[in-house]
């Protein structure tokens, strides 16, 4: 059973404390770093700062390139609760935002903001809180969270996280204790600034409301131990208690388990037993956040080991790169032949092997050994001593984690609690074989992630690829149903074909309902058409699966063999259309003949790409030009339904993409015609019109809202990015300039039109018509 | 400038796997010598054709599977098996037995399962049985100590037993086995054995003079080296090299079986001091059952093996054919590791169940 807050609390107060197993002694060597005073370092010409510096998400960047910044000034903001944001750490010009090696021990660049600092290190405005207590805690979780605060003494856990809790606090843990050998960041930082660290418990305290609150520092800092108890002393709640000097007593989890004899469940986090720990470092920094409204910008750096001649704790400012601290303290390069630099301790700390590595807010030591501080090692086999055993504050059996990691056997590792070594590297230190135990266990971990990722990403494939072969199957099926009506409806056409006189005026209320139909359909698609472009682009940006992509990539090939069997049933579709003209010169409209090739020419490109309307094909070459249109206007109708069912589907497939190309091209050149239909009577008007008077405003007015529309048509079909728009362009070219009934003074006016409309779009259009473009396109 | 690559820890612990096998090598001095002084100096010419062999043998099998032998040989832990072999067989043997049983424990045990970690037998005992059943004559021609013998014999004697079977003064092993009286000597375990044998009773048997006078039931010469070896075996665990929990449960196994079985019959059983200090259970204890590589790894399962060790010392010793039965108790209990290394998992932090067992592995 969990031991309880009554048994904790009288055991602390008798001095007693538990333990945790294993663990070890390694040389301390403190006293390299811990005699100075923290000094502060000059400003960096240029300074890296990492975007993401924290476990979770980063924010999104509101700075541009170019820009100045003043210190204390948010660079990213993110609604996302695990977000942190990250501040310029001085004022300057931000000179770049672009990939930086990052200091994580893959080196692997990331997204970093380069600052050109100016010298001046002038403040952006601040704004403290001084009456904590009377705030909501929300105001104060957003006031530490919009401060960039995330835990500082590792891991790097976003602060406001752990202080959201609503779960009961029993004991807040304020961790000094600093195990790790060679730092002494915590250690100076508590002996200068006690108060403050006080001030920032205060904080804690008032927004977690535990019933104890313990500061643990191990035995080895005396003088922080007595600092922070003459600044706790006043408090009856805070308890400053001395821990043993162990490595790695100051482990959260054992730390947790010395103060409390309670274990963090495996998968749990402290507070499953009551329990929220903060670094002191981080309690400087709430405190700095709430009362002097300062962000994290800067943090005690040890910089240590024999390769420096000025080791001792710096204030350094975040995204500093350790090339410029190394010269500032002195750095020796020939006392290493290995030259080797470490973030963070001999312990935890990895090397980096760049020097532009910037400091971010968990970096609390910059290690540079000499070659004889820290051998290099040379692996020899396991002799299953167990030494690693004895000293693993987890309780895991490292030899057999090594044996099984070694042998790509994840899954018997994870069975040995792979997950549950917290990479203290005890184990590794004791290893007479010299096996670097922490690597063989980092990479495992990092394959079973990346199997677990690879299965969960099969899974989806598998997944999608399922619900896709079931849409595909109720499609057909939908399509094959289609077929059968319309077939019931063509054996319908053929039987009433006999009656003549019927046949006419069944013909001529046809003509007139697609002549209705026509424009109401042109004006809608005109509407409706930016609709459809923004329906249509974003699932091909955003296919990212395989399968999908290969359908695209079909799409495309068939695409070329299409448009060219469409040109060719365009001509024969326009020569038809010709031939009926002359027939019927007398009683038909410039509207009509427009209208009807195009349907009859659109309904070819349907017929070629979509198998579903090829039986209509040979009624349509067939028939006589008063049944010719009644059939378009079918195919109209029927097409639309369809249309409108593709297109807010999320996954394309290649039907789909066709027939949409197809609804794409026909309402292009809808519009076009409409377009220029409208323009050719504006031409006529203003042919006459300018006549009188060249320049008359109204005129200008009235004829530039058209112009706009078939500025707006042309720009559509000019788009190269929009695939369909080239063949259908070339369509309207076709119909524009081979139009039968078009007289040449039409073209000319058309022409002008045209001409006009472009300069007008280019002039005064300029500002809404690429606007619309762009909406067009996203 | 640019920084190399490495993993952390960067800082270790002063003692690789070399210090440690020197260090087993130390502890083992003070036995050795004190076998020297009691049974002559076969025993320090068996240990330099043990290493002579061991090092031969380990560096040709490391060059023949292409690994670095230099680097091999630096952990010397060869020349710890060969060690322990040596000191574990009669002095006077004769020299091929020696290099047979190193040869086998070097070339057979240790390597051909895979070299230094993967071995599941401990080489010296594996080598040790198979000398015992192969050549049972050579290997039970134990020497009284020099005190005891009628012929005394000095190194050059020993080298010329070794290697010729005969003294420079021409005496046959057996005539050196004889003691002051002309009788055949016998190690004290097996002089009890045989007299309880014959009939005697345990308190008669122990009358024999190999066996100390004040002290009931301690062997004059075996009884000093075995306190030797103790003094090197707790050294070992005090510098940490091994743990204690073999060593207390293999002795604490040994003596609780004794001491229930003589109280059940004084006269058949000896007693548990008997047991402890007369063969070569201390040793055993201490240096063999220890090894690392073939040894269970958990505190816990180090317990139940050293226990499993001294029931089956006890058995083999009082019902079992053999006067004493270290080796085969080891060797038995090698076989027995994974099973108890398996169900002997210590609870991990975090996690309810005792042994990682219940739980099945968790997910990052």
């Amino acid at each position: 059973m969990q031991t309880s807050y009554e048994q904790i609390v009288h055991k602390i107060d008798s001095d007693e404390l538990w333990d945790f197993p294993g663990g070890i002694y390694p040389p301390e060597r403190k006293e390299i770093s811990n005699l100075q005073p923290i000094a502060t370092l000059p400003i960096p010409e240029k300074l890296y700062v990492t975007v993401k510096q924290h476990k979770g998400v980063e924010g999104n960047l509101i700075v541009e390139v170019g820009q100045q910044v003043l210190k204390g000034q948010a660079l990213s903001k993110s609604a996302n609760p695990f977000a942190v944001p990250i501040h310029a750490p001085t004022s300057g010009k931000i000179s770049a935002i672009r990939k930086h090696v990052s200091p994580h021990p893959s080196g692997i660049p990331e997204l970093s903001i380069e600052i050109e600092t100016d010298g001046q290190d002038t403040w952006t405005e601040l704004s403290p809180t001084l009456d904590y207590q009377n705030q909501p805690k929300i105001d104060l979780l957003t006031k530490i969270c919009d401060a960039g605060i995330s835990g500082m003494g590792g891991a790097g856990f976003p602060s406001h996280i752990k202080l959201s809790t609503s779960k009961k606090v029993e004991f807040l843990i304020i961790n000094g204790v600093e195990c790790e050998p060679y730092i002494t960041s915590d250690d100076r930082l508590m002996r200068e600034h006690a108060w403050q660290i006080r001030q920032g418990i205060d904080v804690l305290t008032h927004m977690v409301q535990p019933q104890q609150v313990f500061i643990a520092i191990e035995k080895n800092k005396p003088e922080a131990i007595e600092a922070l108890q003459i600044a706790c002393r006043e408090n009856p709640l805070y308890q400053v208690v001395e821990i043993p000097t162990k490595y790695p007593s100051g482990g959260e989890k054992q730390l947790i388990q010395i103060l409390t004899n309670r274990e963090v469940p495996a998968q749990g986090l402290p507070i499953d037993v009551g329990v929220i720990s903060h670094n002191v470092g981080t309690c400087f920094a709430v405190a700095d956040a709430i009362f002097s409204g300062k962000p994290l910008i800067q943090r005690v750096t040890t910089v240590t080991g024999e390769a420096v001649s000025k080791p001792a704790n710096y204030w350094t400012l975040i995204g500093t790169p350790i090339k410029h601290i190394l010269n500032e303290c002195g750095y020796q390069a020939s006392s290493q032949k290995q030259a080797r630099a470490i973030i963070g301790g001999p312990m935890m700390g990895f090397t980096v092997t760049d020097e532009l590595v910037p400091i971010i807010k968990t970096s609390n030591c910059v290690l540079v050994p000499a070659d004889s501080e820290m051998a290099e090692l040379n692996e020899q086999a396991c002799i299953r001593c167990g030494a690693c055993a004895d000293v693993c504050p987890a309780g895991l059996l490292p030899q057999q984690l090594f044996w099984h990691a070694k042998a790509k056997e994840l899954d018997k590792a994870q069975e040995y609690n792979l997950f549950d070594c917290i990479e203290c590297g005890a184990c590794a230190y004791v290893c007479p074989s010299e096996i670097p135990l922490v690597h063989y266990y980092r990479v495992a971990k990092a394959d079973i992630r990346n199997e677990l990722d690879e299965k969960q990403q099969a899974d989806k494939a598998r997944e999608r690829f399922e619900k896709r072969a079931a849409r595909l199957k109720a499609e057909q099926a939908a399509r094959d149903e289609k077929h059968r009506l319309a077939a019931e409806a063509r054996k319908q056409a053929m039987e009433s074909k006999g009656n003549n006189a019927k046949d006419k005026i069944a013909a001529a209320l046809a003509r007139a309902k697609a002549k209705k139909q026509g424009l109401a359909a042109a004006d809608s698609n005109l509407d409706t058409k930016s609709e459809i472009n923004s329906q249509k682009t974003p699932p091909i940006e955003s296919n990212d699966e395989p399968t999908q992509k290969h359908e695209i990539v079909d799409a495309a090939t068939e695409k070329p063999s299409a448009s060219s069997n469409q040109r060719v049933q365009a001509a024969i579709a326009r020569a038809k259309a010709k031939k009926a003209a002359v027939a019927t010169k007398s009683n038909q409209t410039p509207e009509i003949t427009t209208e009807q090739e195009k349907s009859s020419s659109g309904s070819l490109n349907i017929e070629n790409q979509d198998e579903n309307i090829v039986e209509s094909k040979p009624i349509v070459h067939e028939a006589t030009k008063v049944s010719d249109v009644p059939r378009t206007v079918v195919q109209q109708d029927t097409k639309k339904p369809e249309q409108e069912s593709v297109s807010p589907s999320h996954e394309e497939n290649s039907d789909n993409q066709i027939s949409q190309n197809i609804a794409e091209q026909k309402q292009a050149k809808v519009a076009a015609a409409v377009a220029k239909a409208k323009a050719k009577r504006e031409a006529q008007k203003k042919a006459k019109a300018s006549e009188i008077q060249i320049t008359k405003p109204l005129a200008k007015e009235k004829s530039l809202a058209n112009e706009k529309t078939l500025a707006q048509v042309e720009q559509l079909a000019e788009d190269p990015n929009n695939q369909q728009e080239s063949s259908s362009k070339q369509n309207i070219e076709h119909s524009a300039i081979e139009d039968p009934l078009v007289t040449k003074k039409r073209r000319i006016a058309v022409a002008v039109a045209k001409a006009k409309a472009k300069r007008q779009a280019e002039k005064t259009v300029e500002n809404s018509a690429p606007k619309e473009n762009k909406e067009d396109k996203s | 400038m640019n920084f190399k690559l490495a993993s952390s820890p960067h800082q270790h612990a002063n003692r690789d796997l070399g210090q440690v096998m020197k260090l087993v090598i130390l502890c083992l001095v003070p036995g050795i010598l004190m076998q020297t002084w009691f049974f002559g100096w076969g025993t320090i010419i068996q240990v330099i054709l043990a290493v002579i062999t061991a090092t031969v043998t380990e560096a040709a099998i490391l060059e023949l599977r292409k690994r670095d032998f230099e680097r091999a040989l630096k952990d010397y832990s060869a020349i710890v098996t060969a060690i322990l072999l040596a000191i574990s067989i009669p002095p006077f043997a004769p020299w091929w037995v020696i290099v047979i049983g190193t040869f086998f424990a070097i070339a057979i045990v240790k390597q051909l399962y895979g070299g230094l970690g993967f071995n599941i037998f401990n080489p010296a005992m594996a080598a040790y049985v198979m000398l015992l059943v192969s050549f049972p004559v050579q290997m039970t021609q134990w020497l009284p100590p020099v005190n005891l013998a009628q012929y005394t014999h000095d190194f050059w004697d020993a080298l010329s037993v070794i290697f010729t079977s005969y003294s420079v003064e021409g005496f046959s092993i057996a005539q050196l086995k004889t003691d002051i009286d002309g009788v055949t000597m016998a190690t004290p375990l097996d002089t009890v054995k045989t007299s309880l044998i014959q009939g005697f009773t345990y308190s008669e048997g122990l009358e024999h003079k190999i066996f100390d006078s004040v002290v009931t039931g301690v062997g004059v010469a075996s009884s000093w080296v075995s306190l030797a070896y103790l003094a090197g075996g707790l050294f070992l665990i005090k510098q940490k090299v091994i743990n204690w929990h073999i060593p207390v449960s293999m002795l604490a196994g040994l003596f609780v079986c004794a001491l229930f079985m003589s109280l059940v019959d004084s006269d058949v059983y000896p007693s548990s001091i008997f047991h402890l200090l007369n063969g070569s259970i201390i040793i055993g204890a201490f240096f063999i059952a220890t090894d690392p590589v073939s040894a269970s790894t958990t505190n816990k399962g180090r317990l139940i093996f050293g226990a499993a060790i001294g029931v089956w010392v006890y058995i083999i010793r009082t019902w079992g054919g053999y006067p004493d039965a270290i080796a085969f108790a080891v060797v038995i209990m090698n076989m027995a590791v994974p099973l108890i290394d398996y169900y002997t998992r210590p609870r991990t932090y975090g996690h309810q169940a005792p042994n990682a067992l219940k739980s099945k592995g968790k997910q990052p």
